[in-house]
């Protein structure tokens, strides 16, 4: 064929002013990061809103309180391992956790449609009364309100959680050092897979159930293990991926990753194969993420087996000299590539 | 996990990285067909590896890719109908028309939806008989036989509110297009293992006697990409060219002849225009005469739109393997998968998105 008949025509389009919302920018990734940071920031911005924290760190006489909140508009209401009542319960105080407080005190808003049975209302009451019981702090205020058919989707939950700060608190990833070892307390991106293939009508032989729960004990066995932890946090939209980008950002290092030895169970590592997703990049709901003095990873990791829920714990990788991208992976053939953060992908409505 | 683990373990692809080093008595150039090749290769770090004795250009295999502006500028014209739901794969709903992409016309409005499956937009239909839903049908001989079985299926079930948006194109046909060029380095090819799975390699006989180029079938995962690579350097090292198979697992030489037929049930070849490429003779598919009532175009009387498109990306020079994404002035600055100028950009098959991804600020 001759170039006569051939010519590259050129494909691109007009770049589109994104002066909307998509749904792309609620899936934690770079989108949601920039609406921050060019929306609300420069209108809300103060010392304390800027650190953007999972909770922040308010003085309150003599004892400073941790606060935090979140809203959850996960559907289903109900998925393998959870609901969306337990899951508020969790991603509070998991917050608070993390941020290094005994989580105390919950107030719970409450936006309910129009023809939601009270049925369905009542089982995620419940859900919410014994969650609550198990983790040990009140729900101490509320709020609720009716919209009209198609103004919300059955009911949408709005959270804000007070804890106590308890000695010693980690530091923050301003604090990672190089050698220092990263660890997960157990299987990655159980929650986002168990309510994707609910959700999309997905069967696998093992379904995927949600990994929401406390983190509280978890967090507890880090602390009196006596490592001094440099940062945690808890890894929800985003994944792991999400975390340590934020960490990599802030000190100014590079976290890298050994794929083989990422905690995935087989069914979300078939259910992220057979959906082109990437485990690191899916949502967990009681997975801890913690780096500590490269020394003391495996007291750490041995300190986090003897808790139930982190029986899966394991060191993952380490904190580096910044290199060539602020995270990379290493997988078998042993180049190092660089851990791209997650971009929109279709998971809506996860939390 | 089997078929996954043996095919990515370090110890065979090292032997393969080394057997490929040693075989090589000079740098040869190899086209990596699909942009699912180009995603493996960039993720483990094959094309560092083998910087010094395998150059690898990536193909124009990817669907999404490939799909003309005025065929996504079509769909969400549909889609802003009011008694239109316009569905289609993820990938297809964020590439950009010439005024915005899907997803951007549903925040405005347009009923948009994410299928899996064909078959789960033909539900749709059957579940909201009130809609006119449109499956916007892109991708290669890889998704054609399941958009044939959703018309089958509409058809069986005596759906009026079921059609397609057909943009499905052939894969062989543009090879032939690149092979023929002037241009042309590519001194042999990594056939798309998913395409022959369907369609198996026996077409690629005349391609091989035509251009005296090597055509190795391969698969996905680190192994398959390295027993393709050693294939085809061995052939060149020695001269020859010939059709191999080295994703056996999956790819009979005939093919799936289910598929096929399928297929050749629903649609007809013609010419089709490719995005960056232009009209490939033989490159499309099209509904049969007897399936008409399925098209949407045909449905809905959509006259040409006309297409705006923006000089400064080198999409196209990218989907011939003429250029790296890295050479593009836009890459990684004004095109970004959050604010992508062209469709390779986009996609988890696209080669701009596996460079953006894989090699690093670096390469920014």
């Amino acid at each position: 064929m001759s170039d006569e008949r051939f010519t590259l025509s050129c494909p691109a389009s007009d770049p589109v002013l994104n002066d909307r919302v998509v749904l792309a920018h609620g899936e934690g990734g770079r989108l949601l990061r920039r609406l921050i940071r060019d929306e609300l920031l420069p209108r809300l911005g103060n010392e304390r809103l800027n650190l953007l924290g999972d909770a922040a760190v308010v003085p309150l006489g003599d004892s400073p309180v941790a606060m935090t909140t979140d809203s959850f508009v996960v559907s289903p209401l109900f998925f393998p391992g959870g609901d969306i009542g337990s899951l508020a319960v969790y991603g509070t105080i998991n917050d608070l956790a993390v941020a290094g407080a005994r989580p105390r005190w919950i107030s719970l808003a409450i936006i309910l449609e129009e023809g939601l049975p009270v049925a369905t209302l009542q089982r995620v009451l419940d859900s919410v009364a014994h969650a609550a019981q198990r983790t040990h702090v009140q729900i101490v205020t509320g709020d609720t309100k009716v919209v009209p058919r198609g103004a919300a989707d059955g009911l949408f939950l709005t959270t804000t959680g007070v804890g106590e700060i308890v000695a010693p608190c980690p530091p923050g990833p301003l604090a990672l050092a190089p050698g220092d070892a990263l660890l997960v307390s157990g299987p990655l991106g159980r929650h986002g897979m168990a309510v994707l293939t609910c959700r999309e009508g997905i069967e696998f032989e093992q379904p995927i159930l949600s990994d929401s729960g406390s983190l509280i004990e978890v967090v507890a066995a880090l602390r009196e293990s006596g490592v001094a932890v440099r940062a945690m946090r808890d890894a929800t939209r985003g994944g792991l991926a999400a975390v340590l980008h934020e960490w990599a950002e802030a000190s100014g290092r590079t976290m890298l990753i050994e794929e083989p030895q990422l905690p995935i169970t087989p069914e979300v590592r078939g259910a992220c194969e057979l959906l082109g997703l990437d485990a690191v990049h899916v949502a967990c709901e009681g997975v801890l993420v913690a780096a500590v003095p490269g020394e003391a990873a495996s007291v750490a990791v041995t300190a986090l087996r003897e808790v139930d829920t982190a029986r899966g714990a394991a060191v993952i990788g380490c904190v580096q000299q910044r290199g060539l991208a602020p995270v990379v992976v290493r997988r078998a053939v042993g180049q190092l590539i660089p851990l791209d953060e997650p971009l929109g992908a279709p998971l809506p409505r996860i939390c | 996990m089997k078929y996954v683990d043996e095919f990515r373990a370090a110890q065979p692809c090292q032997s393969l990285l080394a057997e490929i080093r040693r075989q090589c008595t000079q740098r040869w150039t190899i086209m990596e067909v699909c942009g699912g090749q180009t995603h493996g290769l960039l993720r483990h770090g094959i094309d560092q590896e083998l910087a010094g004795c395998v150059e690898l250009i990536h193909g124009p295999g990817c669907p999404v890719c490939v799909t003309p502006l005025e065929a996504i500028d079509r769909a969400i014209d549909l889609a802003r109908r009011p008694e239109v739901e316009l569905v289609s794969f993820g990938d297809m709903l964020r590439v950009p028309g010439s005024r915005g992409s899907l997803l951007q016309a549903r925040a405005e409005g347009a009923r948009v939806g994410l299928v899996y499956s064909p078959l789960q937009a033909v539900q749709r239909a059957v579940e909201h008989p009130q809609r006119q839903v449109v499956f916007f049908a892109v991708g290669f001989e890889t998704t054609a036989p399941a958009t044939a079985l959703a018309v089958q299926q509409a058809a069986r079930l005596g759906l009026d509110n079921f059609s397609l948006l057909v943009a499905h194109v052939r894969v062989q046909p543009a090879m032939e297009l690149l092979a023929s060029d002037p241009h042309n380095r590519v001194q042999g090819f990594l056939a798309a293992g998913h395409v022959c799975t369907v369609a198996g390699h026996q077409s690629y006989e005349s391609l091989v006697q035509r251009f005296r180029l090597p055509v190795v079938v391969t698969g996905f995962e680190p192994v398959d990409l390295l027993s393709g690579i050693l294939e085809c350097v061995r052939q060149l090292e020695q001269g020859k060219a010939r059709v191999t198979n080295c994703y056996q697992r999956s790819v009979a030489a005939a093919g799936n002849p289910r598929a096929q037929e399928l297929v050749e049930a629903v649609y007809e070849v013609c010419d089709a225009p490719w995005r960056g490429l232009g009209v490939i003779p033989s490159g499309g598919l099209r509904l049969r005469n007897a399936c008409r009532d399925f098209d949407a175009v045909a449905r809905f009387d959509r006259a040409h739109l006309p297409v705006i498109e923006t000089p400064s990306c080198r999409a196209g020079e990218v989907l011939m393997g003429r250029i790296k994404p890295t050479a593009c002035e836009c890459f990684g600055r004004s095109c970004t998968p959050e604010t992508p100028l062209g469709a390779p950009m986009v996609s988890d098959e696209g080669a701009c998105a596996a460079y953006f991804r894989y090699a690093g600020p670096a390469a920014r």
